[in-house]
């Protein structure tokens, strides 16, 4: 096993994919001679040449919309949107046609739509969104968000070899901040498969991403106190693994739900809606949200701060949950 | 471009007896646009018509029974009741046609793409599409297009100027109305054509699709023609100004073949009169066959979202199960 970061464990997992399988390439903006905005595709280029590595111009619409064009002719392509935050230029395209199009006429479209996610890095209202929620209401998407390099390799393997259009969410805080061993060879880790990141008997949380490790940490201060907390990381938002989180909300009886879009509409609406309706009796307390309030992600550190969930602020929420 | 005709004033005749249960759009007066370029794709090429281009499709294999079923909605349309109009496509080695969606423009970056992947694999393939004069104020247009010309991409768009979209005259849409204009600014070829003259359409498409063949990159082509009913059927096209429509009516594609056929000696009058009614005769039986298909089973629309899993239905199993778990737990 090799140790990883997770920026590495996603660069891994594309290339091993265009080595297995010449129909998987990648296009985006800066992806070839640059090697992408993260250098994420560097060496892509040398690698595999232009015709399997395009820079395109900086139309998110086109980006999307030739890789669907392609899917269509049997290709599997990686579309890169520089920051996820400007996916939001392609909305329409993949809305209408590449989630629509196995319902409408029975065609896959297997495209990866991938791109950094996320704030903490003081990148300010246009380079640190989760556009997530957005896209969770749309049938025929899948959207992945992994929180570990293993995941993150896994998760990129199984969104490239997926027969429909796969969203795929990579947290820039955690590029280079978080390493492990990750294990050699095929390994796919399958969509809307949640994984039990802490075993825990008292409270849950429900989470996926960056955040995961605010839980984690949350978790283990909140053991400190005898609280005994279970953390589910989510992994796939689309279609949500809502077994994992039945089987947790009955576990605990005590559930909160923690993410980095903003509360309002966000996934913890929609998860603490299935508790509700799926795992009623088994409550002990209301499902709770940890989120951004809904506001923009603004750009000083005293604000972003304020603005993103912490161990802290989830911690105060396992106390009052715990003690409900 | 008779067929593409005769289909639509069989599914007007349909929409006025409330069998076609969504809106109607006619490509009437535009049938050589789509007829004439259709015909000079080869076989793989990919083409997307849009919803004035039904003669495209009947050129390129698709069955009026099909386009007669999807309309009234019936299970054995091409989607089987999910879609409308000629919002279906297919995907074969003869040559493909990727769906249409409303959101026009879009089609130009997908199509970019499928002729880019098939440049990959080694193949010539064409990608033929249309768009109107309204689509070429979409950013989707601009951008597909854009990439299509810088990639050099095999691909011909043909803007046909038919002077509305809905109600909106193309001196509202843009400033130069001249759209073969646009194909200098894109650093693309760019030609000129009367639209309503199905041969000069075929021969300038034609053209087009040889340069895009031979890797010489995209042609914008500007067709010069009349959107002659409204918007859909239930436009009254009170916003075209008087005199317009005949003066379009005089320079009808079909009137206009038909003299030609006739006056070159390919073709007798009575021998395109028995045309006609051969082709009355069997779209008589399609209409027969597409009207004998059931509306589709209302269960089935909760299947093909996805390839790998089904769409769980919504409340009603789930009171099923609070009855059973109910005073258990």
């Amino acid at each position: 096993m090799a140790v990883l970061t997770y920026l590495e464990a996603i660069r891994l997992a594309m290339l091993e994919e265009m080595v297995r399988d010449e129909r998987v390439f990648v296009l985006g903006e800066d992806v070839g001679t640059y090697g992408g905005a993260f250098r994420v595709t560097a060496g892509f280029l040398e690698k595999f040449g232009e015709k399997r590595v395009i820079d395109t111009p900086i139309s998110e619409t086109a980006i999307v919309g030739a890789a669907i064009g392609a899917s269509l002719m049997g290709m599997r392509p990686i579309a890169e949107m520089q920051f996820i935050d400007f996916v939001s230029c392609a909305f329409d395209i993949i809305v209408n046609y590449a989630a629509k199009t196995r319902y409408r006429w029975g065609a896959g479209v297997p495209i990866v739509i991938r791109g950094p996610s996320g704030g903490g890095v003081h990148g300010g209202p246009f380079h640190s969104q989760n556009p997530e929620a957005y896209f969770m209401n749309v049938p025929g998407l899948k959207i992945v968000a992994p929180g570990t390099p293993t995941d993150a390799k896994g998760l990129m393997t199984a969104a490239i070899r997926d027969p429909d259009p796969v969203i795929y969410l990579e947290h820039k805080f955690l590029y280079r901040r978080l390493k492990e061993e990750v294990p050699e060879g095929d390994l796919v880790v399958p969509i809307g498969k949640a994984r039990v990141a802490r075993a825990g008997k008292d409270v849950s949380i429900v989470t996926y991403a960056a955040m995961l490790q605010v839980a984690l940490e949350a978790a283990e201060a909140a053991a400190r106190d005898g609280i005994d907390v279970e953390v589910v990381d989510l992994r796939t938002l689309l279609p949500l693994d809502e077994e994992a989180i039945l089987a947790s909300a009955a576990k605990t009886g005590k559930v909160i739900v923690l993410h980095e879009p903003t509360i309002t509409g966000g996934p913890g609406g929609e998860i603490a809606a299935l508790i509700s309706e799926r795992a009623f009796e088994y409550l002990d307390a209301p499902v709770v949200r940890v989120a951004p309030p809904d506001t923009p992600v603004p750009y000083s550190p005293p604000l972003e701060e304020t603005f993103l969930p912490n161990a802290a602020k989830v911690g105060e929420a396992i106390r009052a949950i715990y003690d409900y | 471009m008779k067929l593409n005709r005769m289909v639509e004033e069989k599914l007007t005749n349909l929409y006025r007896q409330g069998k076609v249960v969504g809106g109607l759009y006619r490509s009437l007066g535009q049938e050589g646009c789509s007829v004439g370029s259709a015909y000079a794709l080869e076989r793989g090429d990919i083409f997307t018509p849009l919803i004035r281009n039904l003669g495209a499709i009947f050129v390129r294999g698709g069955r009026p029974r099909d386009v007669f079923a999807q309309y009234m909605a019936r299970a054995a349309g091409p989607t089987h009741g999910r879609d409308l109009n000629v919002h279906f496509g297919w995907i074969s080695e003869e040559g493909s046609m990727p769906s249409v969606i409303s959101m026009l423009g879009d089609m130009v970056p997908v199509l970019t793409g499928a002729v880019i992947a098939e440049r990959m694999k080694g193949r010539r393939t064409v990608a033929l599409t249309w768009i109107g004069d309204g689509a070429t104020s979409t950013g989707a247009f601009h951008e597909g297009f854009n990439f299509a010309c810088v990639q050099k991409a095999p691909i011909v768009v043909i803007v046909e100027n038919n002077k509305w979209a809905y109600s909106t005259p193309t001196h509202k849409q843009t400033a130069n109305p001249r759209f073969v204009d646009r194909a200098r600014a894109y650093g693309c070829f760019g030609e000129q054509v009367d639209g309503n003259d199905v041969r000069a359409v075929y021969e300038v498409t034609r053209r087009a699709i040889e340069r895009a063949r031979a890797g010489a990159g995209p042609t914008l082509i500007e067709a010069d023609t009349m959107r002659m009913r409204g918007h859909a059927e239930h436009d009254d096209m009170k916003y075209v100004p008087p005199g317009m429509i005949e003066e379009w009516a005089a320079r009808d594609p079909i009137d206009r073949y038909e003299r030609w056929l006739v006056g070159s000696g390919h073709a007798r009058p009575e021998e395109l009169q028995a045309v006609t009614a051969d082709l009355d005769a069997s779209l008589q039986a399609d209409l027969a066959a597409a009207e004998a298909s059931p509306f589709p089973d209302p269960r089935s629309g909760l299947s093909g979202v996805y390839a790998d899993r089904r769409v769980r239905p919504p409340v009603p199993p789930l009171v099923a199960e609070w009855k059973r778990r109910k005073g258990r737990v």
